[in-house]
């Protein structure tokens, strides 16, 4: 187990170094952000004051090595535009982009592993068929036209809810989180939502094909015949099988909410780090870029390694050992 | 004395969009206390199902549309679903084929039997616990202590189908139902398994339903024999008079397929024609058409005649190989 842990920290070192290098490749092929940056009434000598105080003057390979030199001891460079630590503006805003994942994680859950359920065992029944139509209306209305309906019928027409922003937060542990009052509920609930849709009709799908699957295995008919209840067959025996995959699943998807968040978060004005790279893209404030790309794979890096844990929890078949590996 | 279990007139009929599968059409047999009942067939002649039916596992589109089932001179089938629950597993187990299928691959060999008790038994855990590592002793797994710590996929497959024959015991049913148990297995396992079996029903007074199309493990288990055909069964009788004085063309048949019957060299003897489809399956004898003594009278379906007075011989044939009234 240990020896695994530390291979995949080796491999997630080599995948962390190749993202940097194309970030750094693909923005420089972007444009030059001086042109963005520096008022264009300035001087050449501002101008080269400037472009020398960013260190834009060295060749691209140069800027590079500085860049790794930095970044090994943690430091991922200095916002061109915020003149502040890209790495701290990117910590600021992710409060806010985790929040609205993990509600929308929650949503897609806590719905879509039930309503699946259901679907896969009457899948004949009127109810199960109107969940799988549903579910493909969530597959297929984009997110961004969905959220706009959402603030149609919410906010414009009914008034419920508030169109934008993240509302008031409380500081718990340093962390600001808006989950903890009413008010912050409310700017919650719609982009949460909207976020989730999508999650949702993939998870009800994934559930139920593995449900209609399991339900014709023997050891289902075995289990019955050992004269289990309904709900022990299905609760133990069919949902243990059924949540292999669909961890596999969440976990992936999770760390897609987070670094896909940004359709909602633009259309909902939530101040998260979706905005923020979008942002930066628009001034091509590089370092920032970086970071927050960086920031995504550690976290996918992360997940990925949290899933791999849980799998072998689910599945005794795939035991993570030293031995094999 | 009443049957321990008697069925009569069982139909289980599967509606498809294909049509109509009598897979268990007017299927009667009784087994007593302690009796061993080889139900013999080939794949698709609704043994299986017949035993599904008597678990009440029967899975849509399927459904069994008339006939009882009386276990213990008690109607299951008018039983509500909570009664019925009770009875599986508790009063009659079944065991299946495929070992390598049965047991959830995800839950611990212990979970998987405490889990059996528990359903039916008022007792702690430690208690159901002693009683499943006991139950694995007893079907020859050793060091059950830990073996009950280990997953399905730790064990061999004939080793499985001692923990599902463990697991089908725990409750010391009247009945179990066999279904091929033995079918999937090597051939040195099988035989320890079969004797494995045997020994525990003996021991214990449970009656066997074993479910076969292989007739050599019939001779050496079976007390009774019934053969099945296309969804009904077509002659029955003790082992003896099925397996050596057949009435039935088809038991024949069977009987001529068993390769070491035949003689070393020669050609393997096989039964003409395939298993007709048992969709919307005419009202006329079914094994018709594979029969060289088929004749007009066989475009209708011959009812279970009684042979030489005995109750429990006889067959559905107008044809016998011994003509009617046999001896």
């Amino acid at each position: 187990m240990s020896v695994y842990v530390v291979r995949r920290g080796l491999q997630s070192v080599v995948v962390l170094f190749a993202m940097s290098l194309i970030v750094f490749l693909g923005v420089y092929a972007i444009g030059n952000p001086i042109d963005i940056l520096i008022n264009p009434q300035a001087d050449q000598i501002d101008r080269e004051r400037a472009i020398a105080a960013l260190g834009l003057d060295k060749p691209l390979w140069e800027q590079y090595v500085v860049f790794l030199k930095s970044a090994a001891t943690g430091d991922l460079g200095h916002s061109f535009v915020h003149s502040t630590p890209a790495l701290r503006l990117i910590v600021e805003k992710m409060p806010a982009t985790m929040e609205l994942a993990i509600a929308a994680m929650l949503i897609a859950v806590v719905l879509g592993i039930p309503l699946g359920l259901w679907a896969g065992l009457r899948p004949h029944a009127f109810s199960g068929r109107a969940i799988m139509a549903g579910s493909i209306l969530g597959f297929s209305l984009p997110t961004f036209w969905v959220g706009l309906m959402l603030i149609m019928v919410f906010s414009v027409m009914l008034g419920w809810l508030p169109s934008n922003g993240r509302g008031p937060t409380v500081e718990i542990l340093g962390v600001d989180v808006s989950f903890l009052s009413l008010e912050g509920w409310r700017h919650l609930v719609m982009p949460a939502t909207n976020l989730a849709l999508f999650k949702l009709a993939l998870l009800i799908r994934l559930t139920r094909a593995g449900t209609r699957e399991a339900l014709m295995q023997d050891y289902v008919k075995f289990a019955r015949a050992k004269g289990l209840s309904n709900a022990r067959v299905i609760g133990v025996h069919v949902l243990r099988n059924i949540l292999i995959p669909i961890v596999t699943v969440i976990g992936l998807e999770f760390g897609s909410v987070i670094a896909f968040a940004i359709v909602t978060e633009s259309v909902f004005a939530w101040p998260g780090m979706g905005k923020l790279l979008i942002d930066s893209i628009n001034l091509l404030d590089r370092p920032v870029i970086v970071a927050y790309l960086l920031v995504i794979v550690a976290i996918f890096i992360a997940i990925n390694l949290a899933v791999d844990v849980l799998y072998s929890a689910l599945d005794p078949r795939v035991r993570l050992s030293d031995s094999k590996g | 004395m009443t049957p321990l279990l008697q069925v009569e007139g069982l139909r289980t009929h599967f509606f498809t969009r294909a049509g109509v599968v009598k897979a268990v059409d007017d299927v009667s047999f009784a087994v007593d206390r302690g009796e061993v009942l080889g139900l013999v067939g080939e794949s698709g002649s609704g043994k299986s199902i017949t035993g599904y039916s008597i678990m009440g596992l029967v899975d849509p589109p399927g459904r069994i549309v008339a006939g009882s089932i009386r276990l213990d001179g008690r109607e299951i089938r008018e039983l509500d679903a909570e009664s019925m629950r009770r009875l599986r597993g508790n009063r009659m187990a079944m065991i299946f084929q495929d070992p390598m299928m049965t047991l959830n691959p995800v839950l611990r060999i212990d979970r998987q039997m405490t889990e059996a008790i528990l359903a039916h038994d008022d007792v702690s855990r430690a208690t159901a616990l002693e009683r499943a590592r006991d139950a694995l002793g007893r079907v020859g797994i050793p060091s059950p202590d830990e073996r009950l710590r280990a997953y399905p996929h730790q064990f061999s497959g004939g080793m499985r189908q001692r923990v599902a024959i463990a697991i089908a015991l725990l409750n010391g049913p009247d009945l179990v139902i066999a279904d091929e148990p033995t079918t999937a297995l090597d051939v040195t396992i099988q035989g320890q398994i079969l004797y494995e079996i045997q020994k525990l029903a003996r021991e214990a007074g449970t009656a066997l339903v074993w479910i076969t199309h292989d007739l050599s493990v019939v001779a050496g288990l079976a007390d009774r024999v019934c053969v099945m055909y296309a969804g009904r069964i077509v002659e029955q009788g003790t082992t003896a008079q099925v397996l050596d004085a057949p009435l039935h063309p088809y038991t024949q048949g069977l009987l001529d397929s068993v390769p070491s019957r035949n003689a070393r060299g020669a050609r393997l003897r096989q039964i003409a024609g395939m298993t007709p489809s048992l969709v919307d399956l005419p009202d006329a004898c079914a094994f018709r058409e594979r029969c060289d003594r088929a004749d007009g009278a066989c475009g209708e379906a011959p009812p279970m005649r009684v042979a030489g007075g005995d109750p429990g011989r006889g067959a559905r044939c107008h044809h016998p190989l011994v003509p009617w009234p046999c001896p």
